[in-house]
């Protein structure tokens, strides 16, 4: 189980995407099929459509914002976004959007969950568990 | 969050629907980050164009507009998707084109001021040490934050737009003075002699500090930095590191010293950046195929000074065949360097001047990527570089001169 130090949004279950590299939704990923595609990025070609994704770090971009909800309503947006750390503008838009989002984790999410694994978020409860696959 | 009983009265919907809808959005983003209050903000710059905001912003737009929505400060825009002069040629999508006229007319019609600028700080806006402002494109607020000392948080287009309705932001961040503090220092022993240096040093500086709540302290440089110096830093710290704050010992407005930066706080980490750092920036840039075909001058877009520079380094040259150069701007300043001369002499060279636009937001650009068969980007920007990357450009950063070199020589080197 893994402790988060602030969420928000509603309980969701899925699949666990885990990222050992940051994530922006505009210099990172493709916004037509929500796959990453920027060269070289640790998730290059993997898709983060209905996932549960686990990203260290935030980086740049005030356009996350309106990108969230254009993502939400093409249907190509993850069911969470787990962050260690974050910035506002990954909250607001997560937030505008409907997203659950969440920000610090203790213990670190490497050793614990793995991309594949079955997870839940509890955003009221700031926990996230990890679940054998339904 | 504690509501004074003007916000409880938004909240009743004693502003309206739109007004409401706003304030209780704003409350939950507050909420998030342990927000006690809003803080009353005097100004506002909201980042809104169709290739950020899709259809479902447009749509989101148009239904604020029905209900009524109204900025209640004065709030402009950052640059957007398409220069109508131009998007024929570069291949944008006229239905697209058509969807972003309808964008700007519902932002007039909720008096939103369309500046079309990264730069609303050089041209439009200059708060004072002290102001809450909500912000949005990073490059406008941590140049806000740091060299104006005014205090905003990074506010994506929707929390922006919400701002202007209420006339509010939650109080968290950099609107507290206990998160303005440096975290670390950084003594510049480099030259800088070129902008594109100091979008170096924020690369360096802030890829190995990426945190929103990173401050870095830079000292020891020997020549006041300029606003355009300052621009570039700022906005590949923001780019790189995602930060929002730095102080310039001597310099920005917070910071008179070491010292009175740090906050009182000794112990902290040091870190230097030499020539030798640099150049390794520029060295490690992987020039690909070597295609030197598109060569970008923007994001931030250019001011006036930036524009002088270029029309004299582009003065009675021509950019090779089959070469691509674009420089961005806002309207403001393109009206000036016509009156100046700087655009006629680009314009002679062959450089495409786009007005209201940054590069990387282009509409359509991944298709006009594949269409040109571009494969690198050569720019002297070190955000630019940064951020390019979902359209899978391989980008390399070069001194501005040396950006001319390449445009007119059609060589990569």
């Amino acid at each position: 189980m893994i402790q988060v130090s602030r969420a928000f949004g509603p309980v969701v279950e899925g699949e666990a995407v885990v990222s050992e590299e940051g994530f922006s939704p505009r210099y990172d990923l493709d916004r037509w099929t929500g796959v990453i595609t920027k060269p070289g990025h640790k998730l290059e070609g993997t898709s983060i459509v209905d996932k549960i994704c686990f990203f260290p770090t935030a980086k740049g971009g005030i356009a996350a914002g309106w990108a969230f909800y254009d993502i939400k309503w093409k249907k190509i947006a993850p069911k969470a976004f787990i962050f260690g750390v974050t910035n506002p503008v990954m909250v607001q838009g997560a937030i505008f959007a409907g997203i659950p989002i969440t920000e610090g984790w203790q213990p670190h999410p490497r050793g614990v969950v793995k991309t594949g694994d079955w997870v839940r978020v509890d955003p009221a409860n700031r926990r996230i568990e990890i679940l054998p696959r339904p | 969050m504690e509501l004074t009983p003007e916000e409880q009265s938004i909240l009743g919907g004693g502003r309206g629907e739109a007004a409401r809808r706003a304030i209780e959005y704003q409350i939950e983003v507050g909420r998030f980050w342990g927000a006690k209050r809003f803080v009353p903000v005097t100004n506002v710059h909201m980042m809104g164009d169709i290739e950020v905001m899709g259809d479902a912003g447009l749509e989101f737009l148009a239904n604020e507009v029905r209900q009524s929505a109204r900025c209640v400060v004065p709030t402009t825009t950052n640059a957007r998707c398409i220069d109508f002069a131009h998007c024929e040629r570069l291949g944008q999508d006229a239905g697209e084109a058509n969807k972003e006229r309808q964008l700007i007319a519902a932002l007039r019609r909720m008096d939103v001021i369309t500046t079309d600028t990264c730069i609303n700080y050089q041209t439009a806006y200059q708060p004072h040490l002290g102001e809450h402002v909500a912000w949005g494109d990073t490059g406008t607020v941590i140049y806000a934050n740091s060299v104006f000392g005014a205090r905003s948080n990074f506010e994506a287009g929707p929390a922006a737009l919400a701002a202007a309705i209420t006339g509010r932001t939650p109080a968290y961040g950099f609107h507290l003075p206990e998160n303005r503090r440096g975290s670390f220092t950084v003594e510049l022993k480099a030259e800088l002699a070129d902008l594109a240096d100091w979008g170096a040093v924020g690369k360096l500086v802030g890829e190995s500090h990426q945190s929103y709540y990173a401050v870095p302290v830079f000292h020891g440089y020997r020549r006041t930095p300029t606003a355009d110096e300052l621009k570039h830093l700022g906005a590949a710290l923001a780019s790189y590191g995602s930060m929002a704050m730095f102080h310039f010992v001597g310099v920005t407005p917070e910071a008179p010293s070491i010292g009175a930066a740090m906050g009182g706080v000794s112990a902290f980490e040091r870190m230097v950046v030499s020539d030798s750092d640099l150049e390794s920036v520029y060295k490690n840039c992987k020039l690909g195929d070597g295609d030197a075909r598109l060569v970008v001058f923007s994001g931030p877009q250019q001011s006036l000074f930036e524009m002088k520079s270029l029309g004299a380094l582009f003065e009675g040259r021509k950019i090779s065949a089959g070469t691509t150069c674009i420089v961005t701007t806002n309207s403001a300043i393109l009206r000036q360097s016509r009156d100046l001369g700087y655009a006629q002499a680009l314009e002679a060279a062959g450089v495409t001047i786009l007005e209201g636009v940054c590069f990387y937001i282009l509409q359509n650009l991944s298709p006009m990527r594949e269409k040109n068969r571009w494969t690198n980007m050569v720019s002297n920007s070190a955000k630019i570089v940064n951020i390019i990357g979902a359209h899978r450009f391989n980008t390399i950063l070069r001194r501005t001169a040396d950006c001319v070199e390449i445009a007119c020589s059609g060589m990569l080197k």
